[in-house]
């Protein structure tokens, strides 16, 4: 049972953010539980934001994806809210992959003030502006690198504070 | 601590719970389809962006609470955002409001000073309902204010980036967001209120009393008013009626019309 679940938990790494297809949902931190019993897998997740209409397609495909798996039957898979799902549960790989993507990773610190900052994703400059919180997806804004003047887009941070 | 359904009605708070968890679902729900409605229409590409973003976690953040309905044994999450009729619906009438004259596919003349007063006005007041609910005597409930907080904290800082700056342009704007701050104040009360049943709300620890959040509301704006030095009397009034008793406009009942057609066409269809 315990080859099945590491199977499974392995399985999980090839489930892809549909909008940003370098990283999984184990680098985007979502994957809170996994359980299997008797070929019942069951897979609590955390969704990024409530809004985020990826979440119905994650679901189909990791129940997809761990339906290919000897000895799993059937699987349950339930999108939990806590603990909530903040962005410093993204892995370091995780990090690595959305600069891959061209997004850098969520900023690891905040100011007391709220207010953070971000690199740019290709040149590393620290030069960069905001042009807007909220960008073409729920998680990330949108940037200005003004040293190697390309737009770049940033995980939003997201926290309990 | 409530942790499951069956306990909210071992204690005989399920009346009182379903209220509270109506408002909060129905205020959300039509904010957001009002919100939805600027899409292609806001002042720069920009807010457009913004705007869409907010209005879709809001549409995310009515999602969990009739999901928490639904798991009171209410109905399905879909049906309860879509089937129920205008004199069902627990909204505040403030929030029903159409954006101004016109439709959106034709001719839309909305108003933006009133957009950004009535969505600040309302995001502030869920942000003292959402600080309030994190430590609601129901769990479920608890741990999804918990998680409407991560998001919330951009919306009330986008809203405020708007009002602040709006108000301080002398001429036309500061008069056109002078003007919407007293009409959306004549029903913001609406919002404020927790209905016919706040006692049991209270009583049963799912949130603390209106009186209170009021008071908290008033000081945040207050605040902000003076910060602009703006003075205008800080008195909100219901006077188009109580949208948690049921009371509502034509308004409502148009955009619902409107927003569940395609519902309405095929109620199985996954959204």
């Amino acid at each position: 049972m315990t080859l099945v679940l590491n199977t499974v938990e392995e399985a999980l790494e090839n489930v892809k953010d549909p909008e940003i297809d370098s990283v999984s949902i184990i680098d985007l931190g979502m994957v809170e539980h996994v359980e299997v019993e008797e070929g019942k897998a069951y897979v609590a997740l955390l969704p990024t934001f409530m809004g985020c209409p990826a979440l119905e397609i994650i679901e189909k495909n990791v129940k997809n994806e761990l339906l290919t798996i000897e000895g799993v039957q059937s699987v349950e898979v339930k999108f939990i809210y806590s603990p909530p799902w903040t962005s410093d549960r993204i892995t370091p790989q995780g990090r690595e992959r959305l600069k891959d993507f061209g997004i850098a990773p969520p900023p690891t610190q905040m100011e007391a003030t709220g207010e953070w900052h971000v690199d740019c994703p290709y040149c590393g400059s620290t030069y960069t502006t905001m042009d807007n919180i909220f960008g073409p997806t729920a998680c990330r804004s949108i940037l200005y690198c003004k040293s190697c003047k390309n737009p770049f887009e940033a995980m939003k941070p997201v926290s309990t504070m | 601590m409530m942790k499951t359904p069956e306990d909210v009605r071992a204690q005989g708070h399920e009346e009182a719970l379903r209220e509270l968890l109506l408002q909060l679902a129905d205020d959300d729900f039509i904010v957001a389809y009002r919100g939805s409605e600027w899409l292609g229409l806001a002042p720069h590409i920009e807010e457009d962006v913004a705007f869409s973003s907010i209005s879709q976690d809001t549409m995310g953040h009515a999602t969990m609470y009739y999901q928490l309905l639904e798991d009171l044994g209410l109905g399905l999450a879909n049906d309860l955002a879509h089937a129920r009729k205008s004199d069902e619906r627990r909204n505040a009438i403030l929030l029903e409001e159409v954006n101004g004259p016109g439709h959106y596919l034709e001719e839309p003349r909305y108003d933006w000073a009133f957009a950004v007063v009535r969505h600040y006005f309302y995001t502030q007041a869920k942000k003292i309902r959402i600080d309030s609910l994190q430590a609601s005597s129901y769990e479920p409930l608890s741990h999804v204010a918990i998680k409407v907080n991560t998001e919330l904290y951009y919306h009330l800082m986008h809203w405020k980036t708007w009002f602040k700056q709006l108000v301080m342009i002398p001429g036309e704007s500061k008069e056109r967001m002078l003007s919407a701050v007293s009409r959306a104040m004549e029903d913001v009360d609406g919002i404020l209120s927790l209905g016919p049943h706040e006692k049991k709300m209270a009583e049963a620890g799912f949130i603390e009393g209106e009186e209170l959040l009021k008071k908290r509301w008033l000081h945040e704006i207050g605040a902000m008013l003076d910060e602009c030095g703006i003075q205008v009397p800080l008195e909100p009034l219901m006077k188009r009626g109580n949208g948690r008793a049921l009371e509502h406009t034509e308004d409502l009942t148009d955009a619902i019309d409107t927003l569940s057609a395609v519902y309405r066409q095929d109620p199985a269809a996954i959204w």
